[in-house]
């Protein structure tokens, strides 16, 4: 890019905008705001044609001092391109679902996402730890705001609730990150991703780190902030939380816990598994028994994000690949699905899936996308969940049969729970006028399902496009943590190439190698 | 060969485009398009067929796109076409083809064709995926999506409660299966580091005799992996302890249950299993699993089809029973046998559905059998059709010359099983040979033998009384259904918005259980019509199959040199197996021509010469036969052991767990904090927002300024 600092202008082209919103009339800023939004959605598409994939490993790498060993220092790898390309891409679709949507205090609202965009483009590139960490934790700032000022009825406990996880984390991580910068005596990223820091100091810096991540993630048992959060939301709030945000703290796991710690990771390995394989199993119950749409999808999420998090303390590529893809699919899935929720909510304004049924028969357009979406949640081959799904769990099979198999069960309580919720929503017959009255997806509505749509098809079909530009940085941690790397416990043995003793089978003489060329 | 890419590849465009183009595009372009194209990929289909009869076709591989890439796991998109694949090949679209036109008759007039169409095409381009599958990803990717295709179908008219719940059951339960599979697949790629088939069954023989650690213990490799994916097979195939959903699965339209829980679909583990089966040949275990399974659904699923009424579950019932011949085909290593049975089978049970679907029609949909009779000569072409292919289930043949379809595979597979030292197995197939021909000519008996016992159907009265005077002509199948609804479930209706557990259940039976013989005679002034050409051509096709496919084929698929040049390794042909095949006893050769007469004898007897055997027997046997009317009481098993439990523990975790445990002692956790919470978010809406970003930037400076310092 011949020293454009890209990176720079897609935090400030947002970061400008927010400001002007501002001063502007509701109109003018919902204008503002998705232009600048397509802006820098057209900036992510030249970042990524750019992206020389296979090549270094931080590129577009932007470093200016500022003050002492602090900088601007920006850069981004593979995984981090993705996430920016993620969240470039969901952003114009918000700002879309806000359209009519939201009424009230206009400007602020749109200023609130133009910097909630800044600061999550922000915390994947920053190669700073302390710029990381502004970045990281002010991103929560726009979040709690459009909860708490544009949200339901319930809006204030939702995001007092947000905010005591989200705080406990922080300060434990900010203490963490103190103690690594002054120890290893710097706040680069790269160069603390090659420091070795003793192993039983590695363990309680993990334990910092995790606490923070484990919040945002969210993990068993801190997760009860996210359905309330994902309930009071307006739906655009809802997508970019579950878009992006969640994303969060599977990015921290992957920057800094694993490169930085991989011999705590390996030791606390358990510690993941046994909170994920009782997230998926625990929270796909939950969401079996919701009456409620947007906390259905909310439990659904804590599953997958559990599937995240044995991907990833898999130490191997495909686990941690197949996290990658889940944290890809899910942030497409996830949002679509709120928008789907938000499409029937801004016409009957309820949540309450008993109120609805029989959509399919006055709004057969969109039976088709949420029915694309459910599957795509369900992990149906074909969409970007499964390709994520089962590289994840074939990851995690190859550390821990059990873990492989407790989490794997969530295909099929995934299923259970979200094609109930597609029969009672769409299917059926419609049982009140008010249902009756509902229309088809507006164009609006459908310029902003038919993209994900697309996506979601496209990583399914050919996932190669965003394998390729991470693989180079599997490799590279691979090489990092492959010492930690926990003994699986298949073990198989050689084999002998001897049936073994056949009872009943007079007829083989010759076993079926003769078959087998 | 790129004929491969046609066949798979055009049901999928003419899915996308009568499916995206719904009714926007129009009944009739809809059907013409779809139905087309599947005409187009059955002519393609036959001749790669014919290639490898002829014995001058070999396998290949035609790439299509990259997959997926992860470290050393590698996939690529890929057709993969062997004497395997032909045979599926042409049972696939030769079976959709047929099915396609058959319903531009059956479903007339339904407003909602477009949609069927391009599920019916979309359920063909999965299966093609699935059985041109290079590796174990695509083959799931395919078992996938005839998964989608088939929920889809089975909740097609989706104003139906029932069928609601029966597409969720066959999703659900499939994916019960599919966790095995996934599980089969991992554990695959752990041991062989790839998940190519052909690699995989290259490196199988060297495997066998190693140990591997699975959950708490340690077993033989390969009997650990062949048991995870046979679970699979064990969903998609509906045998024992799996096969709840294929029952209820009747709910969709007829032509769905001829082409996909008859035909296609279901048989798709018989095909798994042959298609590994150089690797179930390395595991003895593994086999003797699968022809236990096998042979227990067999007979299982036979003795639940003698009691059934209604006309459509008897056939399924019986198509879980032909699936169960499959595996223990398999099971004793006769893979020819096992696809020479799913082949013939496609013909003739795909007919008896479509001509079960005519009979359906004909009567105004009612479906119960104890409201037919005498429809012989009302319908005959419909007639003859289904009796050819009960003759070709029933297996009937004379030894030494030939026979249906049936006679050639059921009786291999009897005698194959016999020879390869099971004869467990084999006896178990021959008295479900029996209960095969006892169930099936009763159905032929109450349908179309006796005196007419319409006049007290509801349906029929519903067609008679008709107040828009159209009889037969009724106002589409949605509405009707809908109707239909209100009689059958009235009951479950009340609950449908509360608890899913009541609707999984299962298709209950119905609670009267009059014998056909108590119900009152009369035709009601109802004439059934015969049903319009586009169905019959179909049933006239098929016939051919179900009289011919034995005969004719028997040498390439399952004789010891014919077919060892036929299949070319595609499976792991036992060719000394299948020459002492023909040294068994004469006895065990004749036996199951001996029962199917049996079977003939007694229901002959109990529904022609004196009907009112059935009524005493029940009475006589009353425990016995609530079981059996009952399904052996395993939905109830599983509604008490899975379903409600399932939602009882999620609520109780949902309240007991996330709200009093987590919330109480998180953050609702001291009233201090609530206090401290409510106070500040009451004051100000967001203050303490503003609090926390005031906190957060102090603390980061102070510790900005620290590490500079330091």
């Amino acid at each position: 890019m011949n020293g454009f600092p890209i990176l720079s202008v897609m935090l400030a082209v947002p970061a400008i905008a927010a400001v002007a919103c501002l001063f502007l009339s509701a109109q003018t800023a919902r204008t503002t705001a998705l232009a600048a939004t397509l802006v820098n959605l057209a900036l992510g598409v030249v970042l990524w044609l750019n992206f020389d994939v296979g090549g270094a490993q931080w590129q577009f790498v932007e470093n200016a001092p500022l003050f002492g060993r602090f900088g601007w220092a920006l850069g981004i790898d593979g995984y981090a391109l993705l996430l920016i390309a993620l969240s470039v891409f969901l952003m114009p679709i918000c700002i879309g679902a806000s359209w009519h949507a939201i009424e009230k205090r206009v400007p602020e609202y749109m200023s609130a996402f133009l910097f909630t965009e800044v600061l999550m483009i922000g915390t994947f590139a920053a190669q700073d730890i302390f710029l990381f960490y502004i970045f990281f934790e002010a991103g929560l700032i726009p979040m709690f705001l459009i909860i708490g000022i544009w949200g339901g009825a319930n809006r204030i406990y939702a995001s007092y609730k947000f905010f005591l996880y989200t705080l406990l984390g922080s300060l434990l991580m900010f203490i963490a990150m103190l103690y690594m910068s002054i120890t290893a005596n710097t706040t680069s990223i790269p160069v603390l991703m090659a420091y070795d820091f003793p192993a039983h100091v590695q363990t309680w810096l993990w334990l910092a780190f995790f606490a923070s991540f484990a919040v945002k993630m969210p993990m068993w048992p801190v997760h009860t902030w996210l359905p309330d959060a994902h309930v009071q939301a307006p739906t655009a709030g809802s997508v970019i939380l579950a878009g992006v945000l969640l994303k969060l703290g599977g990015y921290g796991f992957l920057r800094f816990s694993l490169p930085m710690f991989p011999e705590a990771s390996a030791q606390l390995t358990p510690l993941i598994f046994g909170l994920s394989a009782v997230a998926v199993i625990y929270t796909s119950l939950v969401a079996l028994v919701q009456a409620d749409m947007k906390k259905l999808i909310a439990y659904s999420s804590v599953a997958h994000m559990a599937i995240v998090t044995i991907g990833l303390f898999a130490f191997n590529a495909q686990g941690i690949e197949g996290a990658m893809m889940v944290m890809l699919g899910h942030g497409l899935v996830s949002g679509a699905l709120f928008l789907c929720v938000g499409v029937i909510y801004d016409r009957l304004h309820t949540r309450e899936i008993a109120r609805y049924g029989g959509l399919a028969i006055n709004m057969p357009r969109y039976a088709i996308f949420f029915l694309l979406f459910t599957m795509a949640s369900i992990g149906l081959p074909g969409t970007s969940n499964f390709v994520g799904e089962i590289l994840s769990l074939m990851g995690a099979y190859q550390v821990s049969t059990w873990t492989a198999l407790l989490c794997t069960t969530g295909i099929i309580l995934g299923a259970a729970y979200m094609l109930y919720l597609y029969r009672r929503v769409v299917f059926g017959e419609i049982k009140s006028d008010e249902v009756r009255a509902m229309s088809d997806l507006s164009g609006r509505e459908l310029w902003l399902l038919a993209p994900i749509a697309a996506v979601v098809l496209w990583m399914g079909v050919y996932p190669e496009s965003f394998l390729a530009p991470m693989r180079k940085d599997t490799q590279v941690l691979l090489a990092r943590i492959n010492r930690a790397q926990p003994a699986g416990d298949s073990k198989p043995t050689r084999g002998t190439g001897i049936i073994p003793s056949a009872h009943a089978e007079p007829a083989h003489d010759n076993p079926a190698s003769g078959e087998a060329h | 060969m790129h004929s491969i890419l046609f066949i798979v590849f055009l049901p999928l465009v003419a899915a996308a485009i009568a499916g995206l183009g719904n009714r926007s595009l129009g009944v009739v372009p809809a059907k013409v398009i779809t139905t087309g194209a599947l005409f187009v990929s059955c002519l393609l289909s036959w001749p790669i067929f014919i290639g490898y009869l002829s014995g001058s076709a070999e396998a290949t591989v035609t790439p299509v796109l990259h997959f997926i890439t992860s470290g050393t796991f590698d996939v690529s998109w890929a057709l993969r076409v062997d004497a395997l694949t032909a045979v599926m090949l042409v049972v696939i679209t030769s079976v959709s083809a047929l099915v396609h036109l058959y319903s531009w008759g059956y479903m007339a007039e339904d407003p909602d064709q477009p949609r069927f169409f391009a599920y019916l095409c979309l359920f063909t381009f999965a299966m093609l995926m699935l059985v041109t599958a290079d590796n174990l990803i695509q083959m799931f990717f395919g078992w996938e999506g005839v998964g989608l295709a088939s929920y889809l179908l089975i909740g097609f008219w989706f104003r139906k409660p029932s069928a609601n719940a029966a597409a969720i059951k066959a999703f659900v339960v499939n994916r019960v299966g599919d966790l095995g599979f996934m599980l089969g697949i991992f554990g695959t790629y752990l041991v062989f580091n790839t998940v190519s088939i052909p690699a995989i069954l290259a490196a199988a023989p060297s495997m066998a005799g190693s140990t591997i650690g699975f959950l708490w213990f340690r077993a033989d490799t390969m009997t650990v992996l062949c048991l995870l994916l046979f679970v699979g097979a064990m969903g998609k195939s509906a045998q024992l302890g799996l096969h709840t959903w294929l029952p209820d699965a009747m709910e969709g339209p007829t032509p769905v249950s001829a082409l996909i829980h008859a035909a296609t679909m279901v048989t798709a583990g018989v095909f798994m299993v042959c298609r590994l089966s150089p690797m179930f040949e390395t595991s003895p275990t593994a086999l003797g699993f699968v022809t236990f399974i096998g042979a227990a659904t067999c007979l299982f699923a036979a003795t639940i089809g003698t009691t059934q009424t209604d006309i459509k579950r008897v056939i399924a019932y019986s198509t879980c029973s032909q699936l169960g011949y499959m595996f223990f085909a398999a099971g004793v290593g006769a893979y020819g046998a096992a696809m020479f049975h799913l082949f013939t089978h496609a013909f003739f049970k795909a007919l008896l559905f479509l001509g079960a679907g005519s009979v359906i029609h004909a009567m105004h949909h009612e479906q119960d059998m104890r409201y037919y009779g005498g429809l012989r000569k009302e319908i005959p072409v419909t007639f003859w059709a289904m009796l050819l292919g009960t003759l070709a289930i029933t297996g009937v043949g004379i030894y030494g010359i030939g026979g249906f379809a049936g006679y050639h595979s059921k009786d291999a597979i009897i005698e194959v099983s016999w020879a390869a030292g099971s004869p467990v197995a084999s006896m178990v197939g021959v008295f479900a040979a029996l209960l095969t021909s006892f169930y099936s000519w009763r159905l032929m008996f109450l349908t179309f033998w006796g005196k007419p016992r319409w006049a007290a159907s509801k349906h029929i009265q519903h067609a008679i009384h008709d107040a828009h005077g159209h009889g037969h002509d009724h106002a589409g199948d949605q509405a009707h259904a809908a109707d239909h609804e209100v009689h059958e479930h009235g009951k479950q209706a009340e609950h449908h918005h509360g608890d899913v557990a009541h609707e999984d259940a299962g298709h209950t039976p119905r609670v009267e259980t009059r014998g056909f013989n108590e119900i009152p005679v009369g035709t009601g002034g109802y004439h059934p019509h015969e049903s319009p050409l586009p169905m019959l051509i179909p049933l006239i096709v098929l016939s051919i199959g179900a009289v011919a496919a034995g005969f004719t084929f028997h040498g390439w698929f399952i004789e010891p040199d014919a077919g060892e040049r036929f299949w070319k390794g595609a499976i792991a042909f036992n060719e000394h197996l299948m020459h002492s095949m023909h040294e068994v006893p004469l006895l065990v050769k004749l036996s199951a021509t001996i029962v199917m007469l049996t079977g003939l004898l007694i229901a002959w007897a109990s529904y022609i010469r004196s009907p009112s055997t059935p009524a005493k027997a029940a009475d006589t046997f009353q425990p016995i036969y609530r079981f059996l009317l009952n399904k052996w009481y395993i939905d109830e098993l599983y509604n008490f052991l899975f379903v409600r439990p399932a939602f009882a523990i999620g609520r109780l975790l949902w309240h007991k767990g996330d709200e009093g445990t987590i919330d109480r002692f998180g953050p609702n956790g001291s009233a201090w904090l609530v206090q401290v919470g409510s106070r500040v978010a009451g004051r100000v809406q967001t203050g303490y927002v503003y609090t926390y970003a005031f906190v957060m930037l102090i603390g980061l400076t102070a510790a900005v300024t620290w590490a500079i310092a330091g």
